[in-house]
């Protein structure tokens, strides 16, 4: 009753496999998003913001559609990936982490955007009048001051991740062992006669994962924010 | 020393201002609004002129007709900002040793010992900047500077935001600092109780403009910058040496070319060089020597100019024996008194109206 089924354990580990590698692709990517609309102006802000934004707000059947159509094996930039590099996302598990990074960046950016917006300018100005050059103010006193911003995007993503269901049925389908996670192994026993019992056996699992990575974070993220404002942790 | 030509314009401020000075410790000395701190930034590389040409110990950092513009990291300038501005995520020791990463040259304004030793900082080493007092946190903030091996020193307001003993305390490290170690400072000021006490040189702003520039001695005895030099506080400033120093009644005897004065509360030894601001407003005129009186310090001079009327006073400079000396009184006394330039009168200054704050060490 209580230790798992091999195909629970295989639907955990492929969900934290893929919760894990879309928080850890897509942090560059969305450090670099929430600096730039942080702290610089261009034209076409507003617009670029939203774009960003829009798998907030969209059904995430169609981000995943879209993901399909550009990452398919006969897309946009599926095709020539496959041919040229090797590299598919098609119905594997690289697929279903590529759904749930693009699902969660804009969560990303949004707290680490706040966490930015909150650093004092004149700190960065100080360490540059003691010799820092800008790369050096970014990594010794941005970088650890937005830490529990970053922390914060990254648990949300993190958490999006775990529960994305739409854009990964649709972009890479609903294979076992592949990109079956665990609200897929869920729905599956679902639409089964007599899952009911299994279902929920993974649905509680869902509750215990999710309550630990919200502890988990909230360890850190008080670390963090004491480190931050200096406070003995 | 510091050579500086600039001319920027930040919305609907403009500032216009050239100035050069050798001094141990120039004071940059205006009303708040003045362009202190846009000179202190401009000089750092924190804001760009339009144009000009900004060098220190003839290393140019700015020149808009050669080309050079310095980035903020490479100027070697050490800015203790008026808010401190101590990195929160570090303690005390990471934020001191903080300029030492990018600076690795032989050759040290100061070692981290002797910088530590000189502001006191032993205790607080270990401290981060949240867990310490106003005061601990600029005392910080000037180590830090220092240790980053800067050509000069550049202090905006560091006592703005302090209570008056922890001023004093300030002050103290702050004439050390001038004293042992051999880095011009630059301090931001519109106190001129630390310009006198501080200060060997001054340059006065307003409104975005210098209007001028020179020692603390010759500035305040000009009439014509009374105006903008306090309208209270405002005085001359008299060089003298302690002469002697009487334990039982408390008052020193100091000694200038215009005679001599009886201060209260002067920590200075025989012999030693004083600088001490006299308030105008505490200075009366008399015709005649005045006998039984409570005022101590009677000296003996010649009016030399009368200054503008303001209201219903006007300031006169008296001359004592070449040293320069400021009464306000009121017009109707100059007239019935009969002031003007040449005619000998007698200075009367209370003794009790010097009070430590406007003696400076030099």
């Amino acid at each position: 009753m209580w230790s798992l089924t091999p195909a629970e354990a295989e639907a955990l580990l492929l969900s934290l496999k893929v919760a894990f590698w879309s928080v850890a692709a897509s942090l560059p990517l969305g450090v670099a998003l929430a600096w730039l609309l942080a702290r610089r102006d261009f034209p076409g802000k507003s617009l670029f913001d939203a774009l960003i934004h829009l798998p907030l707000v969209l059904p995430p059947v169609v981000v995943g559609y879209f993901l399909l159509l550009l990452f398919g094996r006969r897309g946009f930039i599926g095709a020539p990936l496959d041919e040229y590099l090797g590299i598919s996302f098609a119905f594997r598990w690289t697929g279903a982490a590529l759904a749930c990074a693009v699902m969660g960046l804009p969560l990303l950016v949004r707290a680490v955007r706040q966490a930015f917006d909150a650093v004092d300018p004149g700190l960065e100005a100080a360490a540059a009048t003691l010799g820092a050059s800008p790369a050096w103010v970014f990594a010794t006193v941005t970088l650890p001051l937005v830490l529990p911003g970053l922390l914060t995007g990254m648990l949300l993503a993190f958490a999006r991740s775990l529960g994305e269901f739409g854009a990964t049925i649709t972009f890479v389908s609903n294979i076992p062992g592949e990109t079956q996670t665990l609200p897929l192994a869920i729905y599956t026993f679902t639409q089964v006669p007599g899952g009911d019992a299994q279902a929920m056996r993974l649905c509680i699992l869902s509750i215990l994962l999710s309550l630990a990575a919200l502890m988990a974070s909230e360890l850190l993220l008080r670390r963090a924010n004491a480190r931050a404002s200096g406070r003995d942790a | 020393m510091l050579e500086f030509d600039a001319r920027c314009r930040l919305g609907a401020f403009a500032l216009d201002a050239a100035f050069g000075t050798d001094g141990a410790l120039t004071a940059l000395f205006g009303r708040s609004g003045s362009g202190k701190t846009t000179v202190l930034n401009l000089i750092a590389g924190l804001a760009r002129p339009d144009s000009g040409r900004i060098a220190v110990g003839g290393r140019v950092l700015y020149d808009s007709l050669g080309g050079v513009a310095l980035a903020a990291h490479r100027r070697r300038v050490g800015y203790v900002f008026q808010e401190g501005r101590l990195l929160p995520h570090l303690t005390v020791r990471q934020n001191l040793l903080y300029g030492s990463l990018f600076n690795r040259a032989q050759t040290r304004v100061v070692g981290f010992g002797q910088a530590v030793a000189l502001l006191g900082l032993e205790a607080l080493l270990e401290r981060r900047p949240a867990a310490l007092s106003g005061g601990e946190k600029q005392r910080v903030a000037i180590g830090r500077a220092l240790l980053s091996n800067p050509e000069v020193l550049l202090l905006d307001e560091p006592l703005a935001s302090l209570d008056t003993p922890r001023k004093a305390e300030i002050l103290y490290y702050i004439e050390r600092l001038r004293d042992e170690v051999r880095v011009p400072i630059v301090y931001v000021s519109h106190s001129l109780d630390e310009v006198v006490r501080l200060a060997d040189s001054v340059v006065l702003l307003s409104a975005g403009k210098v209007l001028a520039s020179g020692s603390v001695r010759d500035l305040m005895s000009r009439v014509e910058l009374r105006p903008y030099l306090g309208r209270f506080e405002g005085g001359a400033v008299i060089e003298a040496r302690v002469a002697g120093q009487d334990l039982e009644s408390g008052l020193a005897r100091l000694e200038f070319g215009g005679g001599a004065l009886e201060i209260p509360d002067v920590e200075a030894l025989v012999g030693e060089q004083v600088r001490i601001r006299v308030r105008a407003r505490d200075v009366s005129i008399a015709l005649a020597r005045p006998s039984g009186l409570s005022i101590r310090n009677v000296l003996a001079g010649t009016v030399a100019e009368l200054g503008e009327e303001n209201g219903a006073s006007l300031d006169v400079r008296l001359d004592l024996g070449g040293t320069p000396l400021i009464a306000r009184i009121t017009r109707k006394s100059a007239a019935e008194l009969g002031l003007r330039p040449g005619v000998p009168v007698f200075a009367l200054i209370k003794s009790v109206s010097i009070d430590r704050r406007s003696v400076g060490y030099a």
